[in-house]
């Protein structure tokens, strides 16, 4: 009867056969326990069954030996399982150096794929097989959350931050992805696919789709807003420069540090006087409104590829000609 | 099965019509009236989970519409939560019982006693209103900023209603523990306390610390909502992760609300029909405490992908881990109760069985979810419906129609047809399995929650799980039949029916108003089976 129904999903990331083996562990220690339980209670109610109503048990209080067996050795199996299960964890949370990033927003109800070359898709989501893909994405509106079940992936998508989750794809195919985060009317429709494909494929999909880059846009951007007026690259404008900074930390005014991240970025755009930025004036407007999460997020990865500081004697050359978009960096991930 | 005759005067006789029991201070009255709103709730819940399951049949959203399906799973939580596994067990059977064990005429403050109940009927029928003006689609957890911002349906009237109804809980906890520490019987010491008051004491320690919070949360909520305080919405400049937070610092100490007290109906029936005291009393005892403690601890375990800290995460799937030791710990004490026992089989009995295989998979599936690198997978899937669902119906609801079983004699005075109730213990527990069991392989499959539509291979296992449903359904139904039944045609119980140890069985059934004749005085521990002699009924 049930022999048409899956048990597991498809295994298509790298980290899908790690969670399914944790998972068939703990499968089988709860089952002993289940079963232990199980067993002793029917053997007990049936050896010891008393029609009558009218006999009496023995006079067992308790056993301290006992108390301390069934408490001390549970808690190390269940240590067990912790020390796997968040080993496993931290493999799924951190992305290694070296990803292939993808920007997302979700939004009532559809999932939007940005891809640093320029391509963008809706509900479908193109990836390379076999290379680490690292998805950045927020939400417009309420909460959502990105699940790959074939990739055993999740991350909520929530307005105002960033999340992400990373994965390297094992298998060429079509895969389910998901809203997991109930958000109004069509959640259940908030649904596409994970395209995975051979390089090569991937390449000819990626090119096939023109537009501009996303950090040729973020300089758009960066001009169209005028932050260009005072983001000088050689620092003499009357805001830090921006060139280098990815991934370096900051001295606020305050005297804290901020790590130049993401978030730090976002924030500093649309919030500019909350974490200000150690000799700087608040001279700064907010651009809340006047530039959406996608723009964000080619503005981030303009930043991005911003190349580092110049010794001071070749800054002023570089703040004269418009610093070409190159070589998107890819490197250090933001968390 | 007795030949004693009704008493001339029981609590029920004393005084006649609807003035009397809407203006009685007699804490069995207030546990009867607080059965019969919550029974009422529990069919509304039922209904909304029967809309649930029939539009899951078929993977189109074919049965109702989108809103309409958000809308019925949301008032099935709504109902199912805050007015039926919360009050169940410490409100109907706590207020009807507790007194009695501990050799008590009434509760501490019997006038707050039904205060507490015409709060929680304030609070139901607020709920009902905003039922009927279109009801509620956020899901039972309001999550913000949809709650808060973008919803168009009645959230800020049922934010009020759990608002008000939380103060029913606080007001219940407050009068629990002050009866507990202050009215017990002479020679009641703590030691000798039944093991289901020290799970109603544990409980009201939880509700009335945690039950302020989700007051103030829901405050929260409706203010941001209503007058636009930027408290929870981005753009407002709040932070919707606070509202998760502030929701599970008080909704997973209200799992434990939910489920110590059938904890404790469990130790009572296990013992009784057993003949034996309960294996380690001291251990199942404090293991309440220790739950009651823990359990503050662990909310955050509903947010490991919610964007905290993965060193935050580890933390509070550590904790999560330890909770589950008292669980066990009570279950192997349970399983020990059994041995060399003189086990009779009765109704309440076959209930508790049914209890402990249903708890048993739903405490060791929250281990799968403790687990951080399994949780990313199963988080917001069914595997976590199918988890809570064993927990809060097969645990909570499985203890709480043990109790009602154990007591109803005492209640009623009346027996109810035993081999009907362990057939109703059967089917629940068949239909239950059927229901939700499909619903774990579904949710390690992928299968999101909250989905009025989902992909067509998920369908076998969602057909199995609505016909579960339905045997469900019938098992509930028949227990309302042979109850309601046994109201005028039952035997009559006399005072104790399962010869059971405990105070509340050495008054008359029903009993009499002020509960004993004369304060009884207590002289050995709660379940001295092994040391009497039985006196043949």
């Amino acid at each position: 009867m049930l022999s048409g129904i899956p048990l597991f999903p498809e295994q298509a990331s790298t980290i899908a056969p790690a969670v399914d083996n944790l998972y068939f562990f703990v499968t089988a220690v709860t089952a002993f326990f289940a079963l232990l339980v199980v067993v002793l209670v029917t053997i007990f109610a049936i050896k010891y069954r008393d029609k009558t109503g009218e006999k009496v048990g023995a006079p067992i209080t308790g056993s301290l030996p006992l108390e301390l067996g069934w408490s001390i050795i549970p808690f190390f199996i269940a240590m067990g399982i912790f020390g796997w299960a968040t080993v496993v964890f931290f493999d799924l949370v951190r992305a290694p150096d070296q990803t292939l990033e993808i920007y997302s927003t979700g939004k009532r109800w559809m999932w939007r794929f940005q891809h640093l070359d320029g391509q963008s898709e809706l509900n479908e989501l193109h990836v390379p097989l076999g290379r680490p893909v690292k998805v950045i994405f927020t939400s417009e509106d309420v909460l959502h959350s990105l699940y790959v079940p074939a990739f055993r992936v999740k991350a909520d998508a929530i307005p105002g931050r960033y999340s992400s989750i990373w994965f390297t794809a094992t298998r060429v195919g079509e895969y389910h992805l998901f809203c997991a985060e109930y958000c109004g009317t069509r959640h259940s429709g908030m649904i596409g696919r994970v395209v995975v494909q051979e390089p090569g494929e991937y390449q000819a999909w990626l090119s096939g789709g023109g537009g501009l880059s996303m950090s040729a846009r973020g300089e758009q951007l960066f001009q169209q807003l005028g932050c260009v007026g005072c983001h000088l690259n050689d620092g003499s404008g009357r805001g830090p420069s921006l060139a280098g900074k990815y991934g370096a930390q900051e001295t606020l005014a305050t005297g804290a540090t901020v790590n130049v991240d993401d978030s730090y970025i976002r924030e500093s755009i649309l919030t500019p006087q909350l974490k200000l930025v150690a000799g700087y004036q608040p001279l700064m407007p907010t651009f809340q409104g006047l530039v959406n999460e996608e723009g964000l997020m080619s503005l981030i990865e303009y930043i991005k590829s911003l190349p580092g500081a110049r010794p001071p004697a070749t800054a002023a050359q570089a703040s004269a000609a418009a610093v070409p978009a190159t070589a998107p960096a890819q490197g250090s991930s933001p968390r | 099965m007795t030949t004693t005759v009704l008493p001339r005067v029981t609590y029920l006789n004393v005084r006649h019509g609807l003035a009397s029991w809407l203006l009685t201070k007699d804490h069995k009255r207030i546990g009867i009236m607080y059965l019969i709103v919550v029974s009422l709730a529990f069919f509304l819940g039922a209904i909304f989970a029967a809309g649930v399951r029939i539009e899951l049949t078929t993977p189109q959203g074919d049965f109702v519409s989108a809103d309409t399906y958000n809308r019925m799973f949301t008032m099935h939580g709504v109902f199912m939560v805050f007015f039926v596994l919360i009050p169940v067990v410490p409100a109907i059977l706590g207020n009807f019982v507790m007194p009695l064990m501990i050799g008590a005429k009434d509760v501490a403050f019997p006038k707050l006693n039904l205060l507490s109940w015409y709060v929680f009927v304030l609070g139901f029928s607020l709920a009902l209103v905003a039922l009927l003006s279109g009801g509620v689609d956020t899901g039972w957890t309001f999550y913000t900023p949809y709650s808060s911002n973008v919803s168009n349906s009645n959230v800020a009237l049922v934010g009020v209603a759990v608002f008000i109804t939380g103060f029913s809980s606080i007001l219940t906890g407050l009068n629990f523990m002050v009866t507990i520490h202050r009215m017990r019987a002479p020679g009641m010491t703590w030691f000798r306390l039944p093991l289901f008051v020290w799970a109603l004491y544990a409980t009201s320690l939880v509700m009335i610390l945690a039950t302020p919070v989700i007051a103030i949360t829901a405050g929260m909520l409706a203010l941001e909502r209503v007058f636009g305080f930027g408290i929870f919405d981005p753009r407002l400049g709040g932070d919707p992760v606070l509202f998760q937070h502030l929701f599970w610092f008080y909704s997973h100490p209200a799992v434990y609300i939910m489920i110590l007290p059938p904890m404790g109906v469990i130790s009572e029936v296990i013992a009784c029909f057993s003949r034996k005291n309960v294996f380690g009393y001291s251990f199942v005892a404090f293991s309440s405490l220790a739950i009651a403690i823990f359990g503050f601890l662990v909310w955050a375990h509903h947010l490991f992908v919610a964007g905290i800290s993965p060193y935050s995460a580890m933390v509070f799937s550590f904790l999560s881990f330890a909770v589950a030791i008292p669980s066990a710990v009570k279950t192997f004490n349970w399983t020990a109760t059994l041995y060399q026992g003189a086990i009779w089989w009765r109704a309440p009995l076959i209930w508790v069985f049914g209890f402990l295989g249903l708890f048993l998979v739903g405490g060791l599936t929250g281990l799968f979810l403790a687990s951080l690198g399994l949780d990313v997978h199963l988080h917001d899937t069914y595997f976590v419906v199918a988890h809570f669902h064993y927990i809060m119906v097969g645990g909570a609801i499985m203890g709480y129609f043990a109790g009602l079983h154990y007591w109803w004699p005492k209640i009623t005075g009346r027996m109810y047809s035993d081999s009907l109730a362990m057939l109703s213990a059967l089917l629940v527990f068949v239909g239950f399995n059927l229901t939700f069991f499909p619903q774990f392989i579904l949710g390690y499959l992928g299968m999101p929650r909250r989905y009025h539509a989902y992909s067509a291979e998920f369908q076998v296992l969602n057909v199995l799980s609505s016909a579960g449903a339905s045997i469900l359904a019938v098992g509930y139904g028949l227990i309302a039949v042979y109850l309601l039944y046994s109201l005028w045609r039952g035997e009559e119980a006399g005072a104790n029916p399962w010869l059971a140890t405990g105070l509340e069985w050495k008054t008359e059934s029903p009993p009499i108003p002020e509960n004993f004749p004369e304060t009884p005085i207590v002289n050995e521990g709660a379940y001295e089976y092994s040391k009497r002699e039985i006196k043949v009924a």
